[in-house]
């Protein structure tokens, strides 16, 4: 009777832990999403804009960059009247010093991308260092790897936000085209957001037969749920070919959907093909 | 006398290599430097992870990985204060002590096998499902992973010695070789510990290695100490501690419960009293770590703490604040409760409620919230990013302010149970107390003006202006406890009447270890999640199906079914060792 109540009790606090836990907002951290953009079409416009997506999306600005005070906050400050304080602030050595103009401005921009150590605004150094070395990470190096067109958009964007002309090039042919076979070779693209969506993007009821769609290249997926658990349909997703369908032949799917599809995606054709009625 | 001669051979060859060993080890592991290839990190695409029998890889490494901890914490932690007991009963003759120093290791020989069982399980389990990290960690590692096999053969060699010797080793001069060998099981426990902390914090602060490309261009110990290295290290070895002392308060309320007899049920109340000792006295500096191993975290990438703090985790350390003021409130209702134990306790129990609104209070402050993912509607709601009113509570030094108080009260409850069983005959006694009293006053009043000065610091100075805080809470402890050390003595004792504890009481007990086991698990999630979608954090990428952060719902379901496995785990090792002390009546 003691060992029924303990372990009756144990359950109970735990059954509270857990269900707090499902209780709070959920949200699920995928992996960051390249935005897919047409480079080779990118006018200066376009590119303010992209680099605005970029300072509160991949590049991940404003995780510090904000009214929090762990960094300058970009969005909120004088931007006209802070470039040129730094460029002439004695204890900047960096190529623009001393230099004024929008010109100038982009170099400092991209110097302090690249290396922020080389000038740490007064009060925002690492804790001992003196304001002489920068917390931010080098944003062209992992993780957060941004491209030297999107350092470009992102120095158009808080140029703009000075009410500078931005002076950063536009993609140069080369770059747009292979920004593009970069993306297309990792596909880049925004991922969908719900499973008809995805089923469409990777074309499965062309060969498989979906609600009516009649395909017949691959067996038919409507009910597949009541015979195959999860796992098992992202196996058959990423791994085509580990296990083939009675009737049907090996390597008629093709087996790079692992490498195509994002998590998310493939979490929503799994929901969806479970949905899918007899 | 070939006996002490072999024992004493055997602790002096082992204490030199141990001394030693730290060079000869990483020596070793860099003598297989060259063999290694100068190759990158490697890049493995989502379909050079293996599918196997439709199993969830990362399900299936996350449950084997935290019961091995949960047991690992359990049997490195329970030597360390066995040991510390065995030493308090051979200088005070209580022989209390040694037998229950003697009962706990009892119960960790059971749980010594099963961690070895899950250590292997999950080892095999990440060869099978992620190959490519091991091999990459087993370059930059190299013959430090056969250095950590040694010295498992090792800790199993001195903890099966240390057990057995106990009644051969007990009394006088060979005590000594017995705590020896104590002394040694747990300079090995921790050498584990540290190595296997090593190859944790490595995937998540890389050093030795070319940023650019993640080749091995360093040393094995140059791996090791990466940033985050030491702050795990204390961070892990304090919580230990409180987690070993909570899982055995929790054995030592069942067993309360159970018996019937009056005498052992007194036994076992003073061993839950103790058990709840060690686990609050644990518990107490484990914040401070805690706050290091952020701050490090910070200095090593602000990305990263801010993503823990203020990003897609932030929640989590709400519920972390939940699951630490279920703890704290379960403790001092345990300790509160122990006031019944000593006729003069009702004389303190009047204080009680002043005690709880503090431990409330602070419980209150902790769990508001400020960094949060909010939505549109959200945010409309509230009227803006932070609550109007309750915002300010939300930030550091309210939450600092909290935690010192709730750490100091907590202490103040441990010292009226404490004091309740002592009246001070010294000539200064009155004012002695009213020093304690100044003390705390004083302290508590710094805590709040520190906490208050915290607000108009920049951001950056916000954990520092929490050092004069630790201070102030760790000078009330010690302090508190030096002075009553001098007017305690020749002090009347009043009788502890142990076992007289109400059955409520015990459930406090069972709290304990199950908001820890609960606590334990978030935590290593948290931990792992810092990576986000790296292995090895900014070197090597994963790209595996399941490279996203699981929401806090999905994790919070998996650590209940982690921690039930424990919980079931460890009702079998309890009973284990109670079946190893029954006997069969001969029949007649």
């Amino acid at each position: 009777m003691t060992f029924a109540r303990v372990i009756i009790f144990s359950l109970f606090t735990l059954l509270a832990f857990t269900g707090f836990a499902n209780l709070v907002p959920q949200v699920q951290g995928d992996p960051p999403v390249e935005e897919k953009i047409d480079a080779g079409s990118l006018d200066m416009a376009g590119m303010v804009s992209f680099g605005e997506r970029l300072f509160s999306g991949k590049g991940t600005c404003t995780l510090c960059h904000n009214n929090l005070g762990r960094a300058p906050d970009l969005l909120e400050m004088d931007l006209a009247k802070a470039f040129p304080e730094r460029l002439t602030d004695a204890r900047y050595a960096g190529i623009a010093k001393g230099k004024t103009g929008a010109k100038a401005v982009e170099n400092y921009i991209i110097e302090s991308l690249k290396d922020p150590s080389k000038y740490v605004v007064a009060g925002f150094g690492k804790k001992g260092s003196s304001d002489s070395i920068s917390p931010m990470p080098k944003v062209d190096a992992a993780p957060i790897e941004l491209t030297n067109i999107e350092m470009n958009a992102v120095t158009a964007f808080l140029q703009d936000r000075a009410g500078l002309t931005p002076t950063v090039s536009l993609p140069s042919a080369e770059e747009a085209s292979a920004a593009s076979k970069s993306e297309d070779d990792e596909d880049e693209a925004e991922p969908v957001k719900t499973g008809v969506a995805a089923i469409e993007k990777y074309g499965c009821a062309t060969c498989h037969d979906l609600e009516g769609s009649e395909g017949d290249l691959g067996p038919k997926l409507n009910g597949i749920g009541n015979k195959m658990s999860d796992a098992k349909l992202v196996e058959a997703i990423v791994k085509p070919n580990a296990e083939i369908a009675e009737g049907y032949e090996a390597d008629t799917m093709p087996d790079d959907f692992g490498e195509q599809m994002r998590v998310s995606e493939l979490n929503l054709i799994v929901e969806y093909l479970k949905k899918l009625p007899e | 006398m070939a006996f002490n001669n072999f024992l004493k051979a055997f602790v002096f060859l082992t204490l030199a290599l141990l001394i030693l060993f730290p060079d000869v080890a990483f020596a070793a592991a860099d003598a297989a430097k060259d063999a290694t290839v100068a190759a990158g990190a490697p890049k493995p695409t989502r379909a050079d992870y293996p599918i196997i029998g439709g199993l969830n890889a990362r399900t299936l490494a996350w449950g084997f990985a935290q019961m091995h901890l949960f047991l690992a914490a359990f049997v490195l932690a329970v030597p360390l204060f066995s040991i510390a007991m065995e030493y308090v009963g051979h200088l005070t003759k209580d022989e209390r002590y040694d037998n229950m120093a003697h009962e706990f290791m009892k119960i960790t020989m059971s749980a010594y096998s099963l961690t070895a069982l899950f250590g292997g399980t999950l080892a095999l389990t990440l060869f099978l499902f992620y190959p490519h990290l091991m091999g990459y960690l087993m370059k930059v590692f190299r013959g430090q992973m056969l250095i950590y096999a040694l010295l498992f053969l090792l800790e199993s060699v001195t903890l099966y010695i240390y057990y057995y010797s106990w009644n051969a080793l007990r009394w006088g001069n060979r005590k000594w070789y017995h705590m020896s060998i104590g002394l040694l099981l747990n300079t090995v426990g921790l050498s584990l510990m540290f190595i296997a902390n090593a190859w944790a914090t490595f995937m998540m602060s890389p050093t030795g290695i070319d940023p650019a490309t993640g080749a091995v261009v360093g040393t094995v110990w140059e791996a090791t100490r990466n940033p985050l290295w030491n702050p795990v290290n204390l961070h892990r070895f304090i919580a230990n501690i409180a987690y070993g002392g909570a899982i055995v308060g929790g054995y030592a309320a069942y067993m309360f419960l159970a018996e019937k007899k009056a005498e052992i049920k007194a036994h076992y109340d003073w061993m839950g009293y103790t058990s709840n000792f060690i686990a609050i006295a644990g518990f107490l500096p484990l914040p401070f770590a805690g706050y290091w191993l952020m701050a490090e975290i910070y200095a090593y990438s602000q990305q990263m703490g801010i993503t823990a703090m203020g990003g897609i985790l932030a929640w989590l350390f709400i519920i972390q604040a939940v699951l630490i003021g279920t703890i704290m409130l379960a403790a001092n209702y345990y300790l509160w409760c122990g006031l019944m134990r000593t006729d003069r306790g009702a004389e303190y129990a009047k204080y009680v409620k002043y005690i709880a609104v503090v431990i409330v209070g602070g419980f209150l402050v902790w769990v508001t919230p400020h960094s949060l993912i909010l939505t549109t509607d959200e945010i409309r709601m509230l009227g803006g990013t932070h609550h109007k009113f309750l915002g300010p509570l939300g930030i550091m030094p309210a939450k600092n302010t909290a935690v010192n108080l709730m750490l100091v009260f907590t202490f103040l409850s441990f010292q009226m149970f404490y004091r309740s069983s002592r009246i001070p005959t010294v000539s200064w006694a009155k004012a002695g107390n009213m020093a304690i009293i100044a003390l705390y006053v004083v302290g508590c009043v710094n805590i709040v003006f520190a906490g208050l000065y915290g607000y108009i610091t920049p951001t950056v100075y916000k954990v520092g202006a929490s050092v004069p805080q630790v201070v102030s809470t760790l000078s009330i402890i010690v302090f508190a406890i030096t002075i009553d050390i001098f007017m305690l003595r020749g002090a009347k004792t009043a009788k502890v009447h142990w076992g007289r504890m109400s059955e409520r009481s015990q459930y406090a007990l069972f709290v304990l270890p199950v908001a820890f086991t609960w606590l334990m698990g978030l935590m290593g999630y948290i931990r792992s999640s810092l990576r986000t979608h790296w292995h090895v954090y900014t070197v090597m990428k994963d790209n595996s199906p399941d490279a996203y952060i699981p929401t806090i719902g999905q994790a919070g379901n998996t650590i209940t079914v982690i921690t039930l496995s424990f919980m079931a785990v460890m009702v079998f090792v309890f009973w284990l060792s109670r079946l190893g002390a029954t006997s069969q009546e001969k029949p007649s």
